[in-house]
């Protein structure tokens, strides 16, 4: 059992970034008659979203957050030793986007700067390798970019997944401070469920052809999506986080020796809004201490953990705070985070 | 669980209004308040009733309410 400990190690300032495009879900109704849309809105609780357009990727997006959060914390760049950034929509498929977003942001040749690829639940893996490397001493401050476009990555004619996904990246100033105390982390994968969501079409297994272009119909429903295009089955996801994550929740817990009161918030992933109020009343946890941003911003990927807490937490995170962190996707790969938060400086969301 | 107790546990998980309209034989995916999205509710409902594990495959496997019974029973 993978169970992490860090010490004195926190985040001490974050900033977002969304598209300016607002998608109005009501009205996401090009492929779909208007009473479908409706009622499959109000059961993922999603009503706007945020869509990039063409020219946009998630390292934009996380450049637009990450240039706020120096900006305005007044941060050294020759100080930033190392840049993590998590996709699973990056701007090639070579060379790494971190090593780009190096340059573009000014920061140093000795900056240490990789990628990570894993999907929704990756903040807290993103924070855990950096919280570890910190450990060593050698590095004074790092930067999580944490960013995604799913608007690109699903069809708009496929009704499981059309009205669920958003875009937007975050930064994370990761410092070294002894004010922070022990963070405490659980990260876990299960690889027999790698086809519950996939991109099946344009990797090395399965390489883009005209064959994985083409769009068709792929189920009872009828909706229609190629192979270069996501898909999830909804149902089987559910079922196995509703067993898991409040296992995990609850092993992580034991771990720090701590019980739920002793979280003053509890952020999920924002997946929809069905499967987080069903782990909310099953978990019996106090829902003025679960933030959402899932009505807003809908399901952001691996970047719905810290945009909501950028989002809803920038007036609640002065003094110190125990957040627990939490989420699960595509793998299937989950992850419980306790993390101490000590006035962490939060900026305003910008558009770009 | 009895037969009668279950569908009207079931009728208020997958929001049908009138139970009554509900038997051993009657067909769930051809009811009006039946949509994708109902296996998640059907879902929940297996979980939180019976403690039981019901994947996607299993529901597609069920045509009767009865055979949604011998699902839970299992």
């Amino acid at each position: 059992m993978a169970m992490l400990k860090y010490e004195g190690v926190g985040i001490t300032a974050m900033a977002a970034a969304v598209p300016h495009t607002i998608i109005n879900n009501y009205e996401y109704t090009q492929y779909f008659p208007a009473e479908q849309v409706k009622e499959v809105v109000d059961k993922i609780g999603v009503y706007e979203r945020r869509f990039a357009d063409a020219d946009t990727c998630s390292s934009d997006l996380c450049y637009a957050a990450a240039e706020k959060l120096l900006t305005d914390n007044a941060v050294d760049r020759n100080e930033i030793d190392l840049l993590v950034f998590i996709s699973q929509t990056p701007d090639y498929r070579m060379p790494a986007t971190s090593i780009l977003l190096q340059h573009r942001l000014g920061l140093p040749q000795t900056c240490t700067a990789f990628d990570i690829n894993l999907g929704c639940a990756a903040f807290c893996y993103g924070l855990s390798v950096i919280y570890g490397m910190m450990q060593s001493g050698g590095i004074r401050k790092a930067l999580l970019l944490d960013g995604e476009t799913r608007s690109k990555v699903y069809s708009p004619k496929d009704r499981r997944s059309a009205f669920i996904f958003g875009d937007a990246g975050v930064a994370a100033l990761i410092e070294r401070d002894p004010k922070f105390g022990i963070s405490y982390f659980s990260l876990n994968s299960d690889g027999s469920r790698g086809d519950l969501i996939m991109i099946p079409g344009g990797g090395y297994r399965h390489p883009s052809s005209i064959e994985t272009l083409k769009e068709k119909v792929v189920d009872e429903y009828g909706n229609i999506r190629s192979d270069e295009q996501g898909y999830m089955r909804g149902g089987d996801v559910f079922n196995f986080v509703i067993r898991e994550i409040p296992r995990n929740i609850k092993q992580t817990l034991e771990f720090a020796g701590i019980g739920t009161d002793d979280i003053h918030y509890f952020v999920f992933h924002q997946a929809n809004n069905f499967i987080n109020s069903y782990i909310a009343k099953k978990m019996k946890l106090n829902p003025a201490k679960i933030p959402s941003t899932i009505a807003k911003y809908g399901n952001t990927s691996s970047v719905s953990v810290p945009l909501t807490i950028v989002s809803e937490l920038r007036n609640s995170l002065f003094g110190e705070r125990t957040l627990l962190l939490s989420a699960f996707g595509v793998g299937m790969c989950w992850a419980t985070g306790i993390v101490p938060f000590v006035d962490c400086k939060i900026s305003e969301i910008v558009e770009v | 669980m009895e037969l009668k107790e279950f569908i009207e546990k079931l009728a208020e998980a997958i929001e049908v209004e009138d139970a009554n309209i509900l038997n051993e034989s009657t067909n769930f995916r051809e009811l009006d308040e039946w949509s994708s999205l109902s296996v998640m509710l059907l879902i929940a409902f297996y979980d939180e009733e019976f403690g039981k594990q019901i994947g996607d495959a299993d529901i597609k496997k069920c045509v009767t309410v009865g055979d949604l019974f011998n699902l839970a029973n299992k």
